[in-house]
């Protein structure tokens, strides 16, 4: 499997190397890294190159970073039904900085971008009809953002006098508890003194 | 009819209809009776499922898997566990493998005697569901012994599966395959023949191979377009590749074929279980069914009564959980409705940094307006059967 993987991201290097920053493979998964200005193109060619028939869709998503200068990973997985092999591109943007869609190349594009556009925020340019998908009508906010409560802003109810829904800021009878049983001591890297004897034999 | 009384309609389709197989908002805009677009409206059962599994542990997420399509709990919790395993490069040991293989199995025919019966329903057979649903609970009966829970079962956990299986219910599985290949064969002889069942789906629906492959398609819906794809088969994940079974393949790409694929496929499931079963009660008979380094899964009580060792692992593991070298890893698995994959990023804490899950039903939805287009407004419901779309996995 990584050996085809190391074939074909040879392949990709040679003939659409421009498109590409970064290609490596960890845990058996082809990464290739690129930009916002290329990536349709790079998108275009894995699905038309007789070497990677990349033709099935299989996933957009975003992932946050809120510590980097370019906060979103916009993360594409593809599958090519004719090699048998799957690969991951991921493009970096920023808050205000639009991503062009994939809807040219993959129509089943369409919700996954406006799923990640409700969710994060990317904005996707060229994207036919960029409304939010999942979150209530009339939602504000980017629920997935790291940023963004678990507990979230507002909650409904119905209200019998007013005879209708009512949005309410969020009233929590006990206050959200996030237990962080993260251990402190695991991860060290310095050694007791004495604790070296315990390899010597 | 003249020009001018045509009348063009917009209807809300659901989300309260009973063919809209859960809380699916459809608007669709009607000329006369044909079908000029479809705007499905999702996300009525939006329960922020990414988010919560964020703020939880590794072990605490997966409960959140049998949530998500509740018709084959099994199937998501294995697509969880195989990426954390991926990701710790924990082994399974072969009985654990054959359980998770075997309750799987029960999964797709679950999903698939929930989605052939009441896809027949739609377009207006009434007995296929009573007849199908008797097996359903059986099959509910064999999650409940198993896990205790009749569908939230989380029993496939990363490492293995929760606990081993008895020899009696083991035995038992072995005894209901043979009824139910019978029920399958009743089941097929009201629908398969039935020249209302054809008339409302032989060409309905009809999507081109390589327009299922640009959608995102998978599992049933490319395999009735032609395709020979089946991930237990061209990316084996636990012992398939030892098993003998088939995949069949339609020729037509429309309802009537991913009808006649799901009973096939019900029967080769039975197959898979049977072997299954066999090895469970031969060869696999004892052994650990889930890893044993102690590190992922928390030890049984009687071993923590005992051994100093394992009652630290037990605290430590309920509390904390265990940590995940960070990285970055899709993992998918054949689920029922298709192509089931988690992609999970874990920054080396006890918590998953991301985890995205991709539902089949959710690509599937997505082309209604596609397939839809220029069908009778009395196809909607039978193509949005022949989808199989379960709206747990689809809302998230």
């Amino acid at each position: 499997m990584s050996e085809a993987l190391r074939e074909l991201s040879s392949h990709i290097g040679e003939v659409a190397g421009g498109l590409v920053s970064s290609a490596d493979i960890a845990y058996g998964e082809l990464t290739l890294k690129t930009d916002g200005a290329r990536v349709v193109e790079l998108l275009t060619f894995l699905r038309d190159d007789v070497q990677c028939g990349f033709v099935n869709l299989i996933d957009i998503c975003g992932v946050d970073w809120p510590a980097r200068a370019e906060r979103f990973d916009v993360v594409y997985h593809l599958l090519s039904p004719r090699q048998n092999l799957r690969i991951r591109v991921k493009v970096a943007t920023g808050e205000d900085v639009p991503v062009p869609s994939a809807c040219s190349v993959y129509p089943g594009a369409d919700w996954f971008e406006r799923e990640a556009y409700d969710m994060y925020g990317i904005l996707f340019t060229g994207h036919p009809d960029l409304r939010r998908i999942l979150t209530d009508y009339g939602f504000e906010g980017h629920p997935l953002r790291k940023d963004f409560p678990t507990t979230g802003f507002v909650e409904v109810r119905y209200d019998d006098e007013v005879k209708r829904v009512v949005y309410e800021p969020v009233e929590l009878k006990q206050e959200f508890r996030n237990f962080d049983f993260l251990s402190p001591w695991e991860g060290t890297d310095y050694v007791l003194p004495g604790d070296e004897k315990a390899k010597t034999n | 009819m003249n020009e001018h009384n045509v009348r063009n309609f917009n209807i809300n389709f659901g989300p309260q209809h009973p063919a809209a197989h859960g809380v699916l908002r459809l608007v669709l805009e009607l000329d006369g009776e044909i079908v000029e677009r479809v705007d499905p409206h999702i996300g009525l059962l939006h329960r922020g499922t990414e988010k919560l599994i964020e703020t939880k542990t590794y072990l605490q997420a997966v409960p959140y898997f049998d949530r998500l399509d509740y018709v084959a709990p099994m199937n998501q919790e294995h697509a969880f566990a195989l990426a954390v395993e991926k990701l710790t490069g924990t082994e399974v040991p072969i009985r654990g493998q054959l359980i998770r293989v075997l309750y799987s199995e029960i999964g797709r025919i679950l999903s698939h005697l929930l989605n052939v019966t009441t896809q027949a329903m739609d377009v207006g057979a009434l007995t296929p569901p009573l007849w199908g649903f008797e097996e359903r609970e059986k099959l509910m009966v064999f999650y409940e012994r198993a896990c205790g829970a009749r569908m939230h079962s989380a029993y496939i956990r990363p490492g293995g599966v929760h606990q081993d299986l008895p020899h009696e219910l083991v035995e038992d599985i072995g005894k209901w395959i043979d009824p139910f290949l019978k029920t399958v064969d009743d089941i097929d002889a009201l629908l398969t023949g039935n020249r209302i069942f054809k008339q409302r789906n032989v060409d309905i629906g009809v999507v081109k191979l390589e327009d299922c492959w640009a959608w995102g398609f998978s599992g049933v819906m490319v395999r009735g377009s032609g395709a020979a794809w089946d991930l237990r088969r061209s990316q084996p994940y636990e012992c398939y590749s030892d098993l003998d079974f088939d995949i069949p393949i339609g020729k037509n790409g429309d309802c009537y074929d991913r009808y006649v694929i799901r009973m096939i496929e019900m029967r080769e499931s039975a197959k898979i279980m049977r072997q299954c079963v066999d090895r469970l009660l031969g060869d696999a008979k004892v052994g650990p069914v889930s890893s044993i380094d102690g590190k992922m899964v928390p030890p049984k009580r009687g071993q923590m009564k005992r051994s100093m060792e394992a009652l630290i692992h037990h605290f430590k593991l309920y509390t904390e959980g265990y940590h995940v070298p960070a990285g970055e890893v899709y993992a998918a698995v054949e689920a029922p409705k298709g192509e089931f994959g988690v992609y999970l990023v874990a920054d080396g804490t006890n918590k998953p940094y991301r985890c995205k899950i991709r539902a089949p039903g959710y690509a599937h939805l997505q082309a209604m307006d596609f397939i839809c287009r220029g069908h009778q407004l009395a196809d909607v419901s039978a193509i949005l059967g022949s989808l199989d779309i379960v709206f747990g996995e689809v809302d998230r």
